[in-house]
């Protein structure tokens, strides 16, 4: 029988990849743009359980509301990450560093 | 008949949506010649929500008549005051942006429109009374800067700061959101009313697991440290105006935010928090003075400046007092006036072509050339190192007097050695400024809007200032009561 504790164990560790998506890689900044949709879904799996847990409509209201943002932040990273590009010509991590101090 | 009140009680928000998706068209539609026109009617629209707003703080409004949409809405006194705050700034980065972006052919209507969306976000924050709001507020004031940051298209540090301010906003929104997630799960309401109602008691691991999770999504926000390493890259590369306005505006909101969460959603879980707050708080002060000290460039000074600042701040916080959070107020209300200015004289630093003068060597001898700016910009420094005749003194001293009287002697006594530290670099601003071989670099003259902000902003700090101590006391009182309503 499966819980709500694997959720909530699952949902742990998509975050904690997530998270380490954004801080070990040093190679890609698409990469850590897929690292944030990655926290986001965990964030999600984690309501829509409690949501079915609890027997409470809130959390999956809350997943579609997170959902719908998540897709506006993609966006709008990506149109940054274009900008960034045509600037520098290069997507690496290591080279974001013209300000420093 | 519910509906129609809460529609009434949000009517700020309304003028601002409304006005900013229409603005939005007669952007789309004029193109870039409109840009002037759109910042005027923006500014028209904050002015308009703000008159909306005043009353509601005036009348120290609290109580089940505040809430709106079920609870998703607290408008109360709280909010007012933060957002009459949020809407001062967000009218001043409007009216100093236009001839920053227009000498590099970068005004565009659309800058107008982000920040009046970014400060309606800011007010949904401050009035939210459910994590879902709070979560709508939060993301609407950071997508929208996030583009601000990147504003400059053809400056590759903009887009640098913009690409760094959204990976760390995103990382923090995440973290805010997984920490919400656990926090629903656990109390199995999101309102801060019911988090309140199922938390009393010991907290289960699980829900204090939620409530770290949103104080360092939080504490990413308000630039706290140990998450403020974005703070200094971004604020020295954005626009200057965009830089102006995340000093100020989200500050309050984020902190306003911070003050809701803890104090009403986990208000009855004081003691799991304030150790907490209380290390942000110190790591804060500390950090932003020590990391200030080997500083060239001014922007990011300030920058430093601010999470010294937030420290302080969060010493209101940590007292968890009603009196903590008044002075938390007051602070804010201090503390955006001086950083507008300081932002304000900064963008009035540039040479005789225009371009904009950045590094402290440049303003060597400044008071030789360019004296009233000077002294402005003087005394914008010695205010934010709280020394006394300036009214940058009686924020800090309002959090110290908070802290002392909530038995946390040791934290005030550490927070006022750390600010005889921060001292040191915002004298040394003044000492270049007036004692150093003049450089004779920025000596470019600015219009009107400059002018205008940077005198309000330096009156307002002046010592006279201090005759409006007892109006703000009390305006800031109602305010911190309507937080403690339920306690």
């Amino acid at each position: 029988m499966i819980g709500i504790e694997h959720y909530v164990v699952v949902s742990a560790i998509l975050f904690v990849l997530g998270v380490l998506g954004i801080f070990l890689n040093r190679k890609n900044i698409i990469v850590i743009l897929m690292a944030v949709e990655l926290i986001l879904l965990s964030v999600n799996i984690n309501l829509v359980a409690f949501s079915a847990f609890l027997g409470d409509m809130v959390g999956q209201v809350f997943a579609m509301f997170v959902l719908t943002v998540a897709a506006g932040e993609a966006a709008i990273g990506l149109a940054i990450l274009v900008i960034y590009f045509r600037g520098r010509g290069t997507i690496a991590v290591d080279d974001v560093n013209q300000m420093k101090g | 008949m519910e509906f129609k009140a809460s529609l009434a009680l949000i009517a700020p928000e309304v003028v601002l949506s409304v006005s900013g998706l229409v603005l939005l068209l007669i952007a789309a539609w004029a193109g870039d010649k409109a840009s002037r026109l759109v910042s005027i009617l923006s500014v028209a629209a904050i002015v308009a929500a703000g008159a909306l707003t005043a009353p509601i703080l005036c009348a120290g409004a609290m109580g089940p008549d505040t809430i709106a949409f079920g609870g998703q809405m607290q408008v109360d006194a709280f909010s007012a005051f933060a957002k009459l705050l949020i809407y001062a700034a967000g009218i001043a980065c409007l009216m100093v942006a236009p001839p920053f972006f227009e000498r590099i052919g970068a005004m565009k209507a659309e800058y107008p429109i982000l920040i009046l969306f970014a400060v309606l976000g800011m007010g949904i924050m401050v009035s939210a009374g459910d994590l879902l709001t709070l979560y709508i507020g939060l993301e609407l004031n950071s997508l929208a800067a996030y583009v601000l940051a990147a504003f400059v298209r053809s400056d590759q540090r903009s887009a640098e700061a913009g690409l760094k301010y959204f990976v760390l906003g995103a990382l923090a929104s995440g973290i805010l959101l997984y920490g919400m997630s656990l926090t629903y799960g656990f109390a199995g309401t999101t309102s801060f009313d019911g988090i309140r109602a199922a938390l009393s008691g010991d907290l289960s691991s699980g829900a204090m697991f939620g409530l770290i999770f949103v104080l360092a999504g939080l504490a990413f926000k308000i630039s706290a440290v140990p998450f403020h390493m974005w703070t200094p890259d971004v604020y020295e590369g954005a626009p200057t105006p965009v830089t102006a306005f995340f000093a100020s505006a989200p500050k309050v909101a984020a902190l306003g935010l911070t003050m809701r969460v803890a104090l009403e959603a986990f208000g009855g879980q004081t003691g799991a928090w304030q150790q907490v707050v209380i290390f942000l708080a110190l790591a804060s002060i500390v950090v932003g003075a020590l990391g200030a000290i080997g500083q060239d460039n001014i922007k990011r000074l300030l920058a430093y400046s601010s999470i010294n600042n937030v420290g302080f701040i969060l010493i209101g916080l940590a007292a968890a007092t009603p009196r903590g959070a008044s002075a938390m107020l007051i602070y804010l209300a201090i503390y955006v006036a001086m950083t507008i200015g300081g932002f304000v004289a900064v963008l009035m630093l540039k040479d005789k072509d225009g371009e904009p003068v950045e590094q402290i060597a440049q303003i060597a001898g400044l008071s030789s050339h360019r004296k009233v700016l000077a002294a402005c910009l003087a005394m914008v420094m010695f205010s934010l190192a709280g020394i006394p005749p300036l009214f940058g003194f009686w924020g800090k001293f309002m959090v110290f007097q908070a802290a002392v009287e909530a038995g946390m002697v040791p934290l005030a006594a550490i927070g006022i050695a750390a600010s005889v530290i921060g001292a040191f670099y915002y004298l040394k601003v003044v000492k270049v400024m007036y004692f150093d071989e003049p450089a004779e670099v920025a000596v470019g003259k600015s219009d009107w809007a400059h002018q205008a902000v940077l005198l309000v902003s330096a009156i307002f700090i002046s010592p006279l200032g201090y005759l409006l101590t007892g109006w703000l006391g009390d305006l800031a009182d109602k305010a911190a009561a309507a937080l403690f309503l339920v306690a």
